[in-house]
């Protein structure tokens, strides 16, 4: 397995190799063609993802978990046509489709599809080889320029393990944290497919991923420019919001203006269409960046890798920022050293918002887990943190600070048919995905191997369609 | 732990009371570790460091203290089967990190017992997760071998090496091809060579070949003698398939060789072999990406197939947050357990998945019936839970470590404290300790 590091072992080694084999492209991308631009498209890359067939069915007596912290003991959810269509615990026959079929769930539980706001997948795919390596654009600062998208690998193996062993159906997929301004997030279902396009979450806004403390400093300050300090993380941070606004002034004046594809993201942020998700570790940072939000007029959507959030739970409470957080993740550099198991339970007795992210191909298999060791950790402080509500942390709160909260994430009434039937508690370390629906297609079937993804990676190779 | 305490002029009458007491807890549900059922009602009686006896029906000596475990589940410190516990600070702050020597003359001689730190934040939050002992590896740098591990207690005094020296421990596979010239090739060659060297340092100094003529340095060669006559145990870091076999192979040239093979991720593919050749596992508990092309076949059932195809295996945690996260050990083996409801996958038992942190690791390390086993004439690693062990809401109630009761804060109890309120009160928090 990796050494979770936040990815700081693998920003060192890409920006050796970026040292060796990339030209300087900082500038490169900014269009020369100073053509007066008549209507930008906003949506290039457009998804494709169309949700496979499903038959409409009746999950019954199962303990729902809603994902916004609702619970329902003995239970029913019925879904048809991708769509959530009841939940309760009374549904009459009449509700049903002649065509549905029933499952019993007598001692299982049903949860939203699990979302993962942190994930690395298909940019840092398994294997993890060097020619693989597509997740930090680690020759620049600031590279708003760059879309994550354009790196995901859709055969990455670590797809097949999330869904089967996590339950994901939705997760986001970030640059690295090696830059200030990493780029463009991207959304997906978690459904393979031949092409990135065609796992693109349709109608999922795009995120953009900034970097806080070490990282930044440290990959820049080794090849002797700035940023080399936390000071110089900031002040490269605010010269490049000026020229984000000064950029946005032109555009929206309706004259001439040379269009720039980082500048189109920045100015997408100061929108508030594009959502900033911001890798930082401590409270002192996280409170300057607030305040640097505010300088510049723009909203930070999560703070995430937060391990310090519980020093300001206040704060992030006030502000309406979530914090993405492991469990248990510390010490593995110094930003992180402060990190306590009590970090979830501590911001959600304050109020604040909790997501459980994982950041790593393994983790993102046991986010219930994660959940579960936050939750335990919280009790015990004597904070009275529902079951259900340590499944929002994986479901509605992502989908929230996702942007994509009105389609996914909670089992209401027209939302996506996004459900996992887990074969006990998923709190429990005892419990696994039975079945996995997205958009009411069945994708995971714990008891039918045909229903299990094998990607073109691992076709024809050792241990193929084994049980993983 | 005896020998630091009773060093400790302040707290010298304290633990010789605890030394010299006898203790009793009763009514508990007691795990023996060895992989049988857990015994209600149990009782666990203990005494100048050693357990006396557990199980069923067992007498309280006159005289005893007795801690009622009524409701709580009474178990022996977990074994952390593979890991660099002790040796790191904060990973990556260099100053702080003494698990591998990049640029160091030496390899096989390197013996990490004097650089176990037990100040090390990670030993205390290892603690708090119910691990009591761990087996410790440095890390490959400028040789395949790494050197002598150790293994350690997680006690709050400060002599934390229970056995050093106790294997010596080498990187095959990709990463020992990458320290050995490049080839997996290469790497079999340079082991052949070095112990062909030891030969020759064994066999006087005449046949000792010059410093010139030699790849290893004495103090290397020194450090594989008790190796290759089969005194000290191999540990071999291998994960795929062919690469196991070959290792297995070694025996056949180097009959002596005490090999215990790590990580071994395909190990399931060769489970039969790896029985047949007597050679146990610390391995990988949940690996199951094809992270490199070594371990294409890795998967979450490696261990419950080895397991049932007679392999005696224990859950390590090499490359895995080996520095720190020791405390993942339970979680990794009610995982395993979470298995044997999963169709077509292979776990195992709740009973082995526990004897897996405890006794498994301690007889694959040679600390059979003294580490990870509350049986007569153990050591005294005493832990009590509020529940199941391996679920993920158990909490530990109380640690005992060669008999002596532990401390359960650590660092980050301290700051949970100081931050169960985030806002800040009449002073700043500086002054909330």
């Amino acid at each position: 397995m990796r050494q979770n590091t936040g990815f700081l072992v693998l920003a060192s080694s890409l920006v050796l190799a970026g040292c060796a084999t990339v030209k300087q492209p900082a500038k490169t991308v900014s269009t020369e063609a100073a053509v007066k631009p008549v209507k930008v498209d906003k949506n290039p890359y457009p998804s494709t993802y169309k949700p496979y067939a499903g038959v409409p069915t009746l999950l019954r007596n199962v303990t729902i978990f809603d994902g916004e912290g609702g619970r329902i003991d003995n239970g029913s959810v019925l879904f048809a046509d991708g769509k959530v269509k009841l939940v309760g615990g009374a549904i009459t026959d009449a509700d049903i489709p002649a065509d549905a079929i029933t499952i019993d769930g007598a001692g299982k539980f049903v949860t939203p599809g699990i979302i993962d706001i942190h994930s690395h997948l298909g940019d840092y795919p398994s294997p993890g080889v060097d020619a693989n390596s597509d997740g930090n654009e680690a020759t620049s600062p600031t590279t708003p320029e760059v879309w994550a998208e354009h790196s995901v690998w859709p055969q990455d193996p670590g797809f097949s393990r999330a869904l089967a062993n996590g339950g994901i159906t939705s997760l986001q997929i970030l640059p690295g944290s090696a830059n200030l301004m990493g780029g463009r997030s991207v959304v997906l279902k978690n459904v393979y497919s031949r092409t990135m396009q065609g796992m693109k979450f349709p109608g999922a806004p795009y995120g953009m991923k900034m970097a806080c403390g070490e990282n930044p400093k440290r990959v820049y300050g080794a090849k002797g420019r700035m940023p080399s300090t936390r000071m110089g993380n900031l002040a490269v941070n605010r010269q490049t919001w000026i020229k984000a606004q000064d950029y946005k002034k032109k555009r929206d004046s309706g004259k001439e203006y040379t269009r720039d594809v980082g500048m189109d993201t920045l100015a997408g942020v100061l929108d508030g269409d594009i959502k900033i998700q911001n890798h930082c570790y401590r409270a002192d940072e996280m409170a300057i960046v607030i305040d640097m939000s505010k300088e510049f007029g723009y909203k930070v959507a999560a703070f995430h890798h937060a391990v310090e959030s519980y020093k300001i739970a206040d704060l992030l409470k006030e502000n309406g920022i979530c914090s993405a957080v492991w469990a248990d993740w510390w010490g593995f550099k110094m930003e992180s050293y402060d990190a306590i198991p009590e970090n979830a339970g501590i911001l959600q007795n304050a109020g604040a918002c909790v997501i459980i992210h994982s950041d790593d191909a393994n983790q993102i298999q046991r986010l219930n887990q994660e959940a579960a060791k936050a939750l335990a950790d919280g009790r015990r402080l004597g904070f009275n943190i529902s079951d259900a509500t340590a499944i929002s942390w994986l479901t509605y709160n992502p989908a929230k600070a996702l942007g994509i909260s009105d389609m996914t994430g909670s089992l209401k009434p027209g939302k996506m048919a996004d459900i996992v039937l887990w074969n006990g508690n998923p709190l429990s370390v005892y419990s696994r995905p039975d079945k996995v629906w997205v958009d009411g297609a069945l994708l995971f079937d714990a008891a039918d191997p045909k229903r299990r993804p094998v990607s073109d990676f691992e076709l024809g190779q050792p241990g193929e369609g084994d049980v993983k | 732990m005896k020998g630091l305490l009773l060093a400790c002029a302040a707290l010298v009458s304290l633990p010789s009371i605890a030394q010299a007491e006898t203790i009793a807890i009763t009514g508990g549900k007691v795990v023996i570790g060895d992989g049988s059922a857990p015994i209600e009602n149990g009782t666990v009686v203990f005494r100048d460091g050693r357990v006396v006896a557990a199980g069923k029906g067992i007498a309280i000596p006159v005289g005893a203290r007795t801690i009622d475990a009524q409701g709580k589940w009474v178990t022996p410190g977990l074994v952390a089967g593979f890991s660099r516990l002790g040796l790191v600070g904060i990973d990556a702050v260099d100053q702080t990190n003494d698990s591998v020597a990049r640029t160091s003359p030496f390899g096989a001689a390197i013996d990490v017992a004097p650089a176990i730190n037990p100040d090390v934040a990670a030993i205390g939050v290892s603690r708090v997760a119910g691990i009591t002992r761990a087996i410790v590896a440095p890390e490959t740098a400028q040789s395949m071998f790494a050197g002598q591990g150790a293994v350690i207690d997680t006690g709050i005094d400060a002599d934390a090496v229970t056995r050093p020296r106790a294997f010596q421990f080498v990187e095959f596979g990709e990463a020992g091809a990458q320290e050995a010239g490049g080839s997996k090739a290469a790497a079999h060659v340079y082991f052949r060579n070095a112990l062909a060297e030891v030969r020759d340092y064994m066999a006087g100094s005449r046949a000792v070949p010059s410093p010139h003529e030699s790849l290893l340095k004495r103090p290397d060669m020194a450090a594989l003698v008790p190796v290759l006559n089969g005194q000290k145990k191999l540990l071999v870091h291998v994960e795929s398939a062919p690469d196991i076999l070959a290792v297995l192979n070694l025996k056949r040239e180097f009959s002596k060789l005490d090999l215990v093979l790590v990580g071994a991720s395909e190990g399931w593919r060769v489970a039969s072999q790896i029985a047949a050749a007597n050679v146990p596992v610390i391995a990988s508990a949940l690996n199951d990406l094809p992270e490199n092309f070594e371990q294409l076949g890795a998967t979450q059932s490696s261990i419950g197939r080895m397991k049932a195809a007679g392999v005696k295996v224990a859950i390590g945690m090499i490359n895995d947050n080996d520095s720190r996260q020791a405390q993942y050990s339970a979680q990794y083996a009610g995982n395993l357990v979470a298995l044997t409801r999963v169709p077509g996958a292979s776990g195992l038992s709740w009973d082995a998945a526990f004897a897996a942190i405890t006794s498994k690791p301690a007889e694959i390390i040679g600390m059979a019936g003294e580490i990870g086993v509350l049986k007569s004439g153990a050591r005294a690693d005493v832990v009590l839970w509020d529940s199941d062990p391996l679920e993920l809401s158990a909490l530990v109630t109380a640690v005992w470590i060669d008999g002596v009761p532990q401390s359960l804060t650590n660092r980050q109890t301290r700051l949970r404290d100081r931050y169960r309120v985030p806002t800040e009160g009449a002073l700043p928090k500086a002054y909330d300790r």
